[in-house]
């Protein structure tokens, strides 16, 4: 038979030698490489304890923005859902009442909005989007679950945490990814 | 012997076409069609005086007539200038008209807000086309944009003065459709302002109409109010025998479902109420703001959408359903994994129907609907699902 390729190997077939038979030379070379890793540095990390820094670019799950005063940015213009390749963006949009000026930026925002993390692809395009400053994806994964209706994020599971009212929760919500003009200014 | 008509030759962009006397320069491009056709913002064909205002259709007249066929010192505003026989006008060919254009149009969005995000127009709004075609990405204005005071102009129709581009358009529509006119422009110059005469409601019949003919979100439609954005909204044709005389009941009305979102005139490819017979097809205050249920009208089919715009993003003219296989796979029984998406998201809640919301939604009209947190509330614990 002609081999396709000139790589081809013709593998011995000899009855193995009696030093061969005794297996301890294989296992002795095998176990070689084996305690020469206890002496490498490790690759991996312990995870719950230590995180591995995320990608200045890394995209996880979404974050509803608040202004310094903690009123929220969205205005449900709808720029994200129209963006989304996915349809997973959904949204229904009020009027701003008198008395409701410190809960909203803007004269119309957003009653409801949902993320359907099961439709979501976390393309970041609905960032991209956003004239208002108010959706970002995050450095969180969406966690794993039972069940299905688990991932239908509301607007309340979305938004970022009171920045005057609950300081600690937002300044973890904010991460501590370094800014992409930090790593690359040409950027 | 048939009396021979005269008509006028008239060459735009290099295109020759043969048009009656008496028609201005920028009837004569709509005729030519496509791109050659200048922008107009304040001019209405089926407004009589309209026009001459917002200086967006000027063009440049490189030959007067073919009897004087000197080119005009200055650009003209072709919605103001009738033809000559013999006339040669350039619109995109001319650089002066462009570089003409995008000054009219900086100064148009000086005191425009930009608020697009909010503004119930956006994506139908002929100042974000223009904006687009011609408008620079930044600003080079420095003081404060002109504001208001917020007047209540009746139930039906919100006023934004602040994004009002004195086009006049509603005013014609005042009169010339409505058989009194309650509202006109107060004051002038910079203070210049859309106002009815202290503070009176308007309630014509046909007052309506004046949504449909601002070019900018100042006139929008209050039963529509930030229901919805008009881009997730399906245009359908559809009419209605309409008791007033003057009504023509051909309307688009805005889907979302079955649920009637909003009802508008038919729009032409100009941006204006389309013309039936020979007459402008405006639709009377019952039609527009008290029929949204689907019942109420014929429907005849999708409106037409411009392939560019983004009205027409993520509408599927003909949806084919693939065939529900899992019953016939699982021997007859229902899999009992599906999940219906209204038993977990509260968003489109099918028990609340925002069309028959009288004015905008708010806060108070979700908050029947499961485990509503007042937007006041602490956020539950972020990225940690309950």
């Amino acid at each position: 038979m002609q081999a396709l390729t000139n790589r081809a190997k013709q593998v011995e077939r000899q009855p193995m030698s009696f030093l061969e038979r005794l297996y301890l030379v294989a296992i002795f070379k095998g176990m070689l490489i084996t305690f020469r890793h206890i002496f490498k540095k490790k690759p991996t990390i312990n995870y719950p304890e230590k995180k591995r820094p995320f990608s200045p670019v890394f995209r996880g799950l979404h974050i509803l923005n608040r202004d310094a005063e903690g009123r929220e940015n969205c205005t449900a213009c709808g720029l994200c859902a129209v963006a989304c390749p996915a349809e997973a963006i959904t949204m229904e949009a009020a009027e701003r009442q008198e008395g409701e000026e410190g809960l909203y930026k803007e004269e119309k925002y957003a009653a409801k909005y949902e993320i359907n993390m099961l439709r979501c692809i976390f393309c970041g395009l609905c960032e991209d989007a956003c004239p208002k400053d108010a959706i970002y994806l995050s450095e969180t994964f969406a966690p794993a679950d039972y069940q299905r209706k688990q991932f239908i994020y509301n607007k309340q599971e979305l938004l970022i945490p009171h920045p005057v009212k609950e300081p600690e929760a937002y300044k973890k919500a904010l991460g501590n990814r370094v800014p992409r003009e930090k790593i690359n200014p040409a950027i | 012997m048939a009396e021979e008509v005269k008509t006028f030759k008239v060459t735009i962009d290099n295109i020759t076409i043969d048009v009656a006397p008496g028609t201005t320069v920028l009837n004569a491009a709509r005729q030519i069609g496509g791109d050659v056709t200048p922008p107009a913002m304040c001019y209405y064909s089926k407004l009589q005086g309209s026009g001459g205002k917002c200086r967006t259709c000027l063009v440049e007249v490189a030959a007067g007539s073919s009897a004087d066929p000197r080119p005009m010192p200055k650009l003209v505003a072709s919605c103001r200038t009738n033809v000559m026989d013999g006339m040669v006008v350039k619109n995109i060919t001319s650089e002066k008209v462009t570089d003409a254009r995008n000054g009219v149009v900086e100064f148009l969005l000086l005191n425009h807000p930009l608020d697009c995000p909010i503004c119930d127009q956006a994506g139908e709004c002929h100042l974000q086309d223009l904006g687009y075609d011609h408008g620079k990405e930044g600003t080079r204005y420095e003081f404060k944009r002109r504001t208001f005071e917020k007047e209540d102009i009746g139930p039906y129709i919100q006023l934004h003065m602040t994004r009002c581009i004195l086009c006049y358009r509603c005013t014609y529509v005042a009169d010339q459709l409505t058989d009194k006119r309650v509202h006109g422009i107060l004051d002038r110059g910079d203070h210049a302002e859309i106002s009815t005469y202290i503070s009176k409601a308007i309630d014509n019949d046909f007052s309506g109409n004046m949504i449909d003919v601002c070019p900018v979100g100042a006139l929008t439609d209050k039963t529509f109010r930030f229901k919805n954005r008009v881009w997730f909204t399906k245009p359908v044709d559809a009419h209605r025998n309409c008791e007033n005389p003057k009504c023509c009941g051909k309307a688009t009305l805005w889907l979302r479902g079955d649920e009637v979102f909003r009802v508008t005139a038919r729009k032409d490819e100009w941006g204006e109420v389309q013309s039936y017979d020979g007459k402008a097809g405006w639709i009377c205050n019952t039609c527009r703001f008290d029929k949204k249920n689907s019942s109420d009208w014929t429907i005849e089919g999708l409106s037409k959408i411009s392939r560019h715009s983004v009205i027409g993003a993520n509408k599927y003219k003909t949806l084919e359903m693939p065939r529900e296989t899992v019953n016939a796979v699982m021997g007859g029984r229902d899999p009992k994994l599906l999940m219906n998406i209204h038993n977990v998201s509260e968003v489109n809640n099918p028990s609340i129907e925002l069309s028959h919301i009288q004015g905008p939604a708010h806060g108070s009209d979700f908050s029947h609907s499961k485990d509503h947190v007042d937007g006041a509330g602490e956020s539950t614990q972020w990225g940690m699902k309950k």
